[in-house]
């Protein structure tokens, strides 16, 4: 190896320590979220191209009425919300992605906590963050409900006979494409943020069985903090590809 | 997380250093079940990677065998496979036209995953990443124990897959829908593709499950002064293709997910417009071609998933062996790391008659033809490396150029089909067969038969036998050119992959000898690794004692005892001082001198700026 530079100084990749200063666990679950964000852009250019591959609405944005014939307009899809009847465009799937975002906010907290070794704080902040999980995926569920029921009288399908709601094979709303992707991301999105609830309870409990304390540090939940922040994030995405696009 | 205090890093330093804690108590006394089934010792789960590949290795050359008899023999009675196939002969004595489809399927499926993608990268990335990077174990050897358990249960549901009535998988490995979407489609879309795509969603948690492993270890666990720059060609070849199995697996999850819907709850992701048996489906709005692109960027970067170990491994041997250092270490490097990137951008030259858009063929037709640039460069260093050596021809040296051999001439057809014009007269004919059997299949095979016959001293402590090993290297050589080469003339005169039976077409008689001639090497070639299975259990038991370093190698791994324990070296971890080549070094007592000797010891043979290193060494021996 003639071409080496020599520095006299040792380098931080020369071996014998954590050069990135991260402890493998930390570095796996990155690692993690790297792989599974390869997923999610492969279930979102899959939505991509399967929209380009639709025609567009194209008359007048006032008048656009359902029809499997284009893909719909996201804001006369999603503009009910619960108890109140009335046009509200976007506003509950914005309440979804407000509660979505606190939840990461409390999150950083709980962790920033836990660098303090502050148990009573780190506690406060895992509850505040796994009930944020808890409401998003209660106004989830409802946002799907109605998506799944609909609203009168519904649209005229290609075989002749009137739909309401939505399910895998057809939907009032526009193309089966229209309701297959959604039901398929969000659904994999939501799941994703079930099983992050999951492991917030699980750490939780440790924390409040006082096993983080007694370890000496609370790198568990900087961990699962980065698989809530990573959730987040792609919520974002998803939220622009289904909702605002 | 910019608010890490100092309490982490005291933790997250403990965790970098827990090599101390290991000693403590890894002699304590281990069950059978803690020590050979549920084990967290990379070693043993390496060993559970090699049998479960060996296995698979065997089920899927066996399968090969039989639709090369069918393909060699069109009028031979199989009655007498009866017993073994039962129903999948037909009463005239004939192989089950959609059996045959299956057996191609299972084949590949097979031989891409359970063989040369778990066999081979969970074997040697196991085994050789903590021994030759000086560390304990795995990073996390939990995950790893679950790594392979969950290849286990893959490999247990596609192993029930073959023999459930209507029989496994069938629509070729690559399970293209709408066959694959339809269950009425054929006999082989119904249960067996559904056990096909549970099987491999584990597989994929099993790949990630390792691979992310894999590129911690590697990242976290460098013994002291072992810098990338002083890695083995093997590790780096390990990491890239953890990296590649990371970034490219969650793509064919993602696929495979969505045709589960589209299989299962009737959705449209893949399908439009079809009729089947005269009746439509509701299915509108799908697209087929979007299956195909997910699916190759998974597909094609397992290409290099297949091949990249298999180069690192050769890498290492070439160099032992020729008692050389391998030429352009950093051109080595750099071209693994350039294959590992083109790997993700070409995938489309898969799908050059998918009716994808000409002038996106265009563009991957030149992106792939860049890969030639690397994959040349590599070549070139092994032949210069091999260059006037003092070459020591073990039966691990024999698989390697071997390999070499294989990778030049499936490499060369690899340029002609990379072409988009030439691909369309080529493409799903033998050539392509010839192609990808020669450069991926038998190359990687070889790696991985280089591997075990070089480690398995390691391995087991027991050496294998040389003689058994040049035979079995000969006749696998021989056998293989003989079987793939005639395939390149078919594949020009037109013979489509995959049909059942050719003798409809009368221009294609005049070629029926030939393909009898394939189908016999193919059974004489499967055959002679009878003799590598029995070499192997053999000497794992009653073989030569193995000396510490056979091979008069460099590398860490030899610096263990012919035993290691759980923990890899008894006392102390060796610390690295040079990088792992320094074969027949001008002035050096020996031929070799391991990376753990400094250069302080080894004034005789030092360059002027090894003897500047001797400075720095002071540091390290803190």
């Amino acid at each position: 190896m003639s071409t080496v530079t020599v520095s006299k100084k040792r380098s931080i990749w020369d071996g014998g320590v954590s050069p990135l200063n991260v402890s493998y666990g930390k570095m796996m679950m990155w690692f993690f979220l790297l792989s599974d964000a390869f997923t999610f852009s492969g279930l979102l250019i899959t939505y991509g191209m399967l929209r380009y591959t639709h025609p567009a609405y194209e008359g007048d944005h006032d008048k656009f009425t359902f029809s499997t014939e284009y893909w719909p307009i996201p804001e006369k899809v999603y503009a009910a919300i619960p108890f109140i009847e009335g046009h509200f465009p976007l506003v509950f799937v914005g309440i979804m992605t407000f509660i979505l975002i606190l939840s990461s906010v409390t999150m950083v907290l709980a962790v920033e906590a836990g660098h303090r070794m502050d148990q009573k704080d780190v506690e406060k902040w895992m509850l505040w963050t796994i009930l944020g999980g808890i409401a998003f995926l209660s106004c989830q569920a409802w946002e799907w409900s109605h998506f799944i029921h609909g609203e009168a009288p519904g649209t005229l399908m290609p075989d002749g006979t009137m739909f309401m709601g939505a399910n895998l094979i057809q939907n009032q709303y526009g193309p089966p494409a229209f309701a297959d992707l959604f039901f398929f991301i969000t659904g994999f999105h939501g799941f994703h943020v079930f099983s992050g609830v999951i492991l917030n309870i699980l750490i939780f409990y440790q924390v409040a069985t006082g096993v983080m304390h007694r370890r000496g540090h609370y790198e568990m939940v900087e961990k699962v903090g980065l698989y809530w922040h990573f959730v987040d994030l792609v919520w974002v995405f998803v939220f622009t590809f289904f909702y605002l696009v | 997380m910019a608010t890490v205090n100092i309490d982490l890093h005291k933790s997250v330093g403990e965790y970098a250093h827990h090599d101390d804690h290991h000693e403590e108590h890894h002699h304590h006394e281990e069950s059978f079940i803690t020590k050979y089934i549920f084990t967290e010792d990379h070693k043993m789960i390496a060993k559970q990677f090699l049998l479960t590949g060996i296995f698979w290795a065997i089920v899927g050359g066996a399968l090969s065998i039989l639709f090369r008899l069918q393909l060699g023999f069109p009028d031979a009675n199989l009655e007498f496979l009866r017993p073994l196939l039962g129903d999948w002969i037909t009463t005239q004595g004939k192989l089950d036209q959609n059996f045959y489809l299956a057996l191609v399927t299972m084949h590949g499926t097979i031989m891409v995953f359970f063989v040369l993608t778990a066999g081979l990268s969970g074997t040697f990335s196991n085994f050789l990443i903590p021994l030759q990077i000086g560390a304990r174990d795995m990073a996390s050897g939990f995950m790893n124990m679950l790594s392979y358990w969950f290849f286990f249960l893959s490999s247990v549901i596609m192993f029930i897959s073959l023999f459930i009535e209507t029989g496994p998988a069938s629509g070729g490995w690559v399970v293209y829908p709408p066959l694959s979407a339809l269950p009425q489609a054929m006999p082989g879309s119904g249960l067996g593709m559904t056990l096909w795509l549970v099987s491999m969603s584990l597989f994929i948690v099993s790949s990630l499950l390792g691979g992310i492993n894999y590129i911690a270890t590697v990242i976290n666990l460098r013994t002291d002064g072992l810098s990338f720059s002083k890695l083995p060609l093997t590790i780096w070849a390990f990491f890239l293709t953890a990296v590649l199995g990371l970034l490219s697996f969650p793509v064919l999850f993602a696929a495979a997910l969505l045709l589960i819907f589209d299989r299962s709850f009737g959705t449209s992701f893949y399908l439009s417009e079809i009729y089947i048996n005269g009746e439509p489906l509701h299915n509108v709005g799908g697209s087929p071609v979007l299956y195909q692109h997910l699916f190759w960027f998974l597909g094609h970067p397992e290409v290099y998933i297949v091949m990249l170990p298999g180069l690192g491994i050769t890498s290492e041997i070439i160099a032992t062996n020729a008692r050389k250092p391998i030429f352009g270490y950093r051109a080595m490097i750099g071209s693994l790391l350039a294959i590992a990137f083109l790997a993700f951008i070409v995938w489309a030259h898969h799908m050059f008659v998918s009716g994808m858009n000409p002038f996106l063929g265009t563009i991957f037709m030149f992106l792939t033809l860049i890969i030639a640039v690397p994959s040349a460069v590599k070549v070139f260093n092994y032949l210069a490396t091999l260059w006037r050596g003092n070459i020591v021809f073990t039966p691990a040296m024999l698989f390697s150029i071997g390999l070499v051999s294989l990778f030049i001439s499936g490499g060369v057809t690899g340029i002609a089909l990379g072409n988009s014009a030439i691909d369309i007269q080529l493409h799903d004919t033998y050539y392509v067969v010839a192609h990808f059997h020669l450069v991926m299949g038998s190359a990687s095979f070889f790696g991985m038969l280089a591997g075990i016959y070089h480690w398995f001293p390691k391995m087991f402590g027991r050496m294998m036998d040389e003689k058994l090993g040049y035979v079995h290297f000969w006749i696998t050589f021989i056998g293989i050119y003989m079987v793939f080469f005639p395939m390149h003339y078919l594949g020009i005169a037109g013979f489509p992959r995959r049909y059942y039976s050719w003798t409809n077409f009368n221009a294609f008689d005049t070629f029926s000898d030939l393909n009898a001639f394939i189908s016999t090497a193919a059974i004489i070639t499967l055959s002679a690794q009878l003799i590598f299975l029995f070499n192997f259990f053999y000497s794992m038991f009653r073989g030569r004692l193995a000396p510490e370093n056979p091979w008069r190698s460099n590398t860490l791994e030899w610096t263990t005892p012919r035993f290691p324990g759980h923990g890899n070296w008894p006392g102390k971890i060796p610390t690295v001082y040079r990088w792992p080549y320094d074969y027949s070094k001008p002035g050096a007592k020996e031929d070799f001198i391991p990376q753990t000797v400094p250069f302080s010891a080894t004034p005789e043979s030092n360059l002027p700026h090894e003897n500047e290193m001797i400075e720095l060494e002071k540091e390290f021996a803190k």
